[in-house]
């Protein structure tokens, strides 16, 4: 769902960050940490739908899109791994510290569209998180749905994200599968590729809406294996990232095929980028 | 309990296969279990199994000089456990633990092999199923070499 122009409109100004407080870090593995964030004197903020990004800025290093990853109203969470110049500075912030802050921007996840299906939720490594939101109001709203299945892969056991909560969400009616490439300490779950969970998954193929966030390589063969199972490509809903600028639209450097990712994504429908996803550095 | 039969008969691997057929792996099938730990099949000896895993997971696992055992990968219920009894030198190229309690249809490696080279159209069906394990194991294989999940999103 494309982010109404009335919200965008009552951002005001979307190239604007706005100072927000660092409530709260938390660690989640060895290299990705959760940033808890409040506008200073408890200010009203716009209320995010799962799946949206912020884009935040950490002054005088430089601006990121990170998706939201907590429910909507809620406390906003952003999940996001250290690995650039900009996320590195984000992980050495400590509770007190400011950062800017744009957005919400781009579309959400189609929980509406889901309602009487079952939801399948695919994730790859931090790819979690901008599903994670998702999941908490798909819970939330339990009986609106059919099963909620979450089928997450991680590089190994100590980086499986948001773990114990997780496990937690199973007794709330999530039907839970984590997979891990390699195993560290005792993990006694899964190991293979998260694609080898989907033939197994508990799910109606043919009522059922697929949300699915991760490395593309990962998402392209995630697709190939629901298309085995018969799930349609109009099923399936991708979260997708590109090089976000302005978050708005105007600057172009997340055009992808006739879509910018920023504005008319990062969720998109699989089958209007299908034929995008198969170019070379598009 | 399911018999031996339903198991064979309900198990992906012979979905779609020519009832005429099924029971050319009945005769060669026992119903097996396996307590948790219980090592299935072990790396170098003989393969002489395709084993149709009914209940329980399943690690296959490798030993790697100076690191110990690791475990490649797991599978469980609906799986077919095994291709190394269908290509000489018949020998397993991995180990196969029970992490949990194991049911499965073993069936008999050599004789299937026997029936395989008596009837052609059969050794095809069952040759085409055996492939397309090797297919998935072996795109499996190259995901894990990209190394999916460390790509930052």
């Amino acid at each position: 769902m494309a982010c109404p122009p009335e919200i965008l409109s009552a951002l005001g100004d979307p190239m604007l960050p706005q100072p927000f407080g660092i409530k709260r870090v938390r660690h989640d593995t060895l290299d990705t940490f959760t940033l808890e964030l409040a506008p200073p004197d408890g200010a009203r903020i716009a209320t995010a739908a799962p799946g949206q990004f912020n884009m935040l800025y950490v002054f005088g290093v430089g601006e990121v899109p990170i998706s939201i990853s907590s429910a909507p109203n809620r406390p906003m969470l952003h999940t996001t791994r250290a690995v650039g110049t900009v996320t590195r500075a984000l992980a050495e912030l400590k509770r007190g510290n400011m950062v800017g802050v744009r957005g919400p921007f781009g579309s959400s996840w189609p929980i509406e569209a889901a309602r009487g299906k079952d939801v399948v939720i695919i994730a790859g490594g931090i790819g979690l998180a901008p599903l994670r939101g998702a999941l908490l109001e798909l819970l939330r709203r339990r009986k609106d749905f059919g099963r909620i299945v979450l089928l997450y892969g991680a590089r190994t056991s100590a980086d499986v994200l948001y773990e114990r909560e997780l496990e937690r969400l199973r007794g709330r009616g999530l039907d839970l599968s984590i997979t891990v490439d390699r195993a560290v300490d005792a993990w006694r779950g899964h190991i293979g590729v998260v694609t080898t969970l989907i033939p197994r998954a508990p799910f109606n193929a043919h009522n059922c809406v697929v949300l699915m966030c991760g490395p593309e390589i990962m998402m392209r063969f995630a697709t190939l294996e629901l298309q085995k199972c018969g799930v349609p490509e109009e099923a399936i809903y991708l979260s997708l990232e590109r090089n976000m600028k302005c978050a708005v639209g105007f600057c172009g450097h997340c055009q992808f095929g006739s879509e910018f990712i920023c504005k008319d994504g990062p969720v998109l429908r699989y089958d209007r980028v299908a034929r995008w996803l198969a170019i070379d550095e598009l | 309990m399911n018999t031996l039969e339903s198991i064979i008969a309900k198990h992906p691997f012979t979905k779609d296969l020519n009832p005429r057929f099924l029971h050319l792996l009945n005769e060669c099938a026992t119903f097996e279990r396996f307590g948790a730990d219980q090592p299935i099949f072990q790396e170098s000896f003989e393969a002489d199994r395709l084993y149709f895993i009914e209940r329980g997971r399943v690690a296959l696992q490798n030993f790697v000089p100076g690191t110990g055992v690791t475990t490649i990968q797991t599978v469980g219920p609906g799986a077919a456990l095994g291709w190394s009894w269908l290509y000489p030198p018949y020998r397993w190229h991995f180990s196969a633990v029970a992490l949990e309690p194991v049911e499965a249809a073993g069936l008999c490696g050599r004789t299937l092999r026997d029936r395989m080279q008596e009837n052609h159209e059969f050794g095809y069906e069952i040759a085409m199923r055996v492939s397309h394990l090797l297919l998935e194991r072996l795109q499996a294989t190259r995901f894990r070499l990209f190394e999916m999940y460390g790509v930052p999103t």
